[in-house]
């Protein structure tokens, strides 16, 4: 074998091993809880990848706890955040809750849905940003797919938040897509506190796809002031009741 | 002329000289930008002139009009001005109407009245309306636009729709003199996009150097292509911050070059810095150096390729303002604005999402200062297991009474499967109070 040959095959190997995405070896944001963490390769999320975030439960139309759960991943990470809507629901006061900072937000406003997906791939090319979070309705797999390569690119972790407003937009976000993760997140009941009034909320939350891992669920306590989940007090000391579901395709 | 000269003792004739007409207005219109920076001459008798911003300095429209006019006729010229919404509307106020100043908002009332001929049409298309028995734009106005469209062509109806503001209507503003431009003439006429492309890069380069040698960096920036047809074809970008690297703005149009109909060729292309700022070479430096050690994240650069392709006011970042209305509370600031450090308290749940308008729902209360035991929203049913509440928020009554807001009792609730909402009583209980629904937490 000639030395040239060599260093062709090295290069392949490495052009290779990049496509495939090794996500073992990428640089990771675990959520800092245990039983969570646990069942991420790599110990949490992949940064540089795209993630889904479905709401499930009764309002999940306003998928008002996707979104806190996502602003709760975005206020962990360091830079600016470029968030792309497409309708006017979003509250920021309520995102303060999960330890966003509104001087770290830029949002972008599109109202036609074709503009929502190049606006994001045009904040995945810009490296200094933490994170790009995206509302979209339709997210097909090629679309998907532009999305992960340019934030495997980049290195900069993107949240596609599904959002729907008609039945048939919601059949749309349970098609496949080239996302590393799925997650479905539904409002579950919380616990009372001793005296009246509201404690932390909790919320289901599924992981419904995750690449090189297997879907579960849990039942965590929401984002606090700093973005963090936690495992429910009462729950933490149980054993596991969750059911363990076959691994998805991929 | 005999004929005239015959009617007319003292007739005094004088040849007609379109050139120097033309010339003598481009005179008036840069002297013009004494008012505003955006001057346009519209030959062959008037001057558009867009005072947006620059009237506050002539403490109001109505006396900068009067000053113009003052001006104009110290020096001679007869004219008359007035101000509107639109350049349509203006134009023909200034030639047919008798309002010099049209409120804003008010245009289509004003202009409604006016003579068809207000329109800048061709006059074959004016006689065919007079045929019609249409003289005022009232009267257009309500035609169906269909059959407008197919017996007059596409101009009526623009042109309606530029008077009323229902559609952009550019001008093309006189260029100052020491404005920096690049021009670049082709021997062939093109019109391949990759072409416009190439062409887009080399201009942008050069234009680049001319600014890094006077110090300068481009706020505004107009690409100009001149087809053989005598039509031009402007696109114009705007930057958050003065720069000049030149890949960068011109990667600004790569996107709206696709939009550019070269019809039968394009003959020059031209690009001109309408709008610079001082950018010293240290500045320039220290961008470059901020990106290579990526320790304060130069944004600019991002909101710029998102304003070009959404429009800038798109992009934005949000901001506190201090009122406890929730509608109010938020305000829109520029996305590269310094940053305040200036949160809402987190102390203070507030929902995720808003809903626009509160929706109403109907509810009841098992006592009056109670939150709802069970409401009804969109036709479900939610039955209250746990709330939060009340927290009154009182209305802003320093703000006159046109403010309608009166008083909210704001419940956070928990229905049985878990989902918060944030649901209000516009009153206290015994006020035949009603509950509205305005949020979703999470």
């Amino acid at each position: 074998m000639r030395a040239g040959q060599k260093d062709v095959f090295a290069a392949l190997r490495q052009e290779i091993r990049r496509l495939d995405g090794d996500f073992r070896q990428r640089e990771t944001l675990s959520f800092g809880v245990k039983a969570l963490d646990r069942r991420l390769p790599g110990g949490g999320l992949p940064r540089g990848a795209l993630h889904e975030i479905t709401e499930g439960g009764p309002a999940a139309e306003f998928s008002g706890s996707a979104t806190l759960f996502t602003a709760g991943i975005a206020a962990r990470l360091k830079g600016p955040i470029l968030w792309c809507l497409n309708r006017r629901d979003l509250f920021a006061p309520g995102l303060v809750n999960a330890g966003l900072h509104p001087d770290r937000v830029i949002y972008a406003e599109t109202f036609r849905e074709p503009d929502i997906l190049p606006a994001m791939e045009e904040g995945l090319r810009e490296k200094g940003l933490g994170a790009v979070i995206g509302e979209v309705t339709r997210l097909g797999l090629t679309a998907s797919r532009r999305l992960q390569l340019a934030a495997e690119t980049s290195g900069v972790p993107v949240f596609a938040l599904r959002r729907w407003w008609t039945m048939a937009e919601r059949d749309l976000t349970g098609l496949p897509t080239a996302a590393v993760t799925r997650w479905q997140i539904s409002p579950f009941i919380s616990q009372a506190p001793p005296a009246p009034g509201l404690g932390r909320a909790r919320w289901h939350v599924d992981l419904l796809r995750c690449r090189g891992g297997e879907p579960y669920s849990w039942i965590l306590e929401a984002c606090d002031a700093k973005g963090r989940l936690a495992l429910p007090a009462d729950l933490a000391d149980r054993p596991d009741q969750a059911p363990r579901r076959r691994a998805a395709a991929g | 002329m005999a004929h005239s000269q015959a009617l007319v003792p003292n007739l005094h004739i004088a040849t007609a000289l379109p050139d120097q007409d033309a010339a003598a207005l481009v005179e008036l219109a840069r002297w013009c930008i004494g008012y505003s920076p955006v001057v346009a001459p519209d030959p062959p008798d008037g001057i558009w002139i867009d005072i947006a911003g620059s009237s506050a300095l002539f403490g109001g429209e109505q006396k900068l009009l009067a000053d113009l006019i003052r001006r104009l006729s110290a020096q001679g010229i007869h004219a008359r001005a007035s101000v509107a919404d639109t350049p349509g509307a203006a134009w023909a106020m200034a030639r047919y109407g008798s309002h010099a100043v049209v409120s804003s908002e008010r245009t289509i009332a004003a202009v409604a009245d006016l003579p068809v001929a207000g329109l800048r049409l061709a006059d074959s298309i004016l006689e065919g309306l007079n045929r019609l028995g249409i003289e005022q734009i009232r009267q257009l106005a309500a035609m169906p636009r269909a059959p407008m469209t197919r017996r007059f062509g596409k101009e009526v109806g623009l042109r309606l729709d530029q008077l009323h503001g229902h559609a952009f209507e550019p001008l093309n503003p006189l260029v100052p003199k020491e404005t920096p431009a690049r021009r670049l003439v082709f021997a062939e006429p093109i019109g391949q996009l990759a072409d416009l492309k190439d062409v887009l890069h080399r201009l942008a380069a050069a234009l680049c150097q001319d600014l890094a040698e006077q110090d300068r960096g481009v706020r505004r920036l107009d690409l100009i292509f001149e087809r053989i047809d005598r039509h031009n074809v402007a696109l114009r970008v705007g930057t958050a911050r003065a720069t000049r690297d030149a890949p960068h703005l011109a990667k600004l149009f790569d996107e709206r070059l696709e939009t550019v109909d070269p019809g039968f060729g394009i003959e020059a292309a031209q690009l001109v810095a309408s709008q610079v700022e001082p950018l010293s070479a240290d500045q320039v430096e220290a961008q470059d150096m901020g990106i290579a050690e990526g320790s304060p994240v130069d944004l600019s650069r991002l909101v710029d390729r998102l304003g070009a392709r959404l429009g800038p006011k798109r992009i934005y970042r949000l901001e506190p303002v201090e009122s406890h209305i929730p509608e109010r509370s938020v305000k829109r600031i520029s996305a590269l604005a310094p940053l305040t450090g200036q949160a809402w308290p987190a102390t203070l749940s507030r929902p995720t999402r808003l809903l626009e308008y509160p929706e109403r729902v109907t509810a009841t209360a098992l006592l009056p200062d109670h939150p709802p035991a069970f409401f009804v929203w969109r036709r479900v049913r939610h039955r209250v297991i746990k709330a939060d509440g009340p927290e009154r928020i009182t209305g802003e009554w320093w703000r006159g009474a046109q403010d309608d807001f009166l008083l909210r009792d704001y419940y956070r609730v928990e229905d049985e499967k878990g989902a918060r909402f944030w649901i209000f009583r516009d009153a206290p209980a015994d006020q035949s109070a009603r509950w509205w629904l305005h949020g979703i937490f999470a």
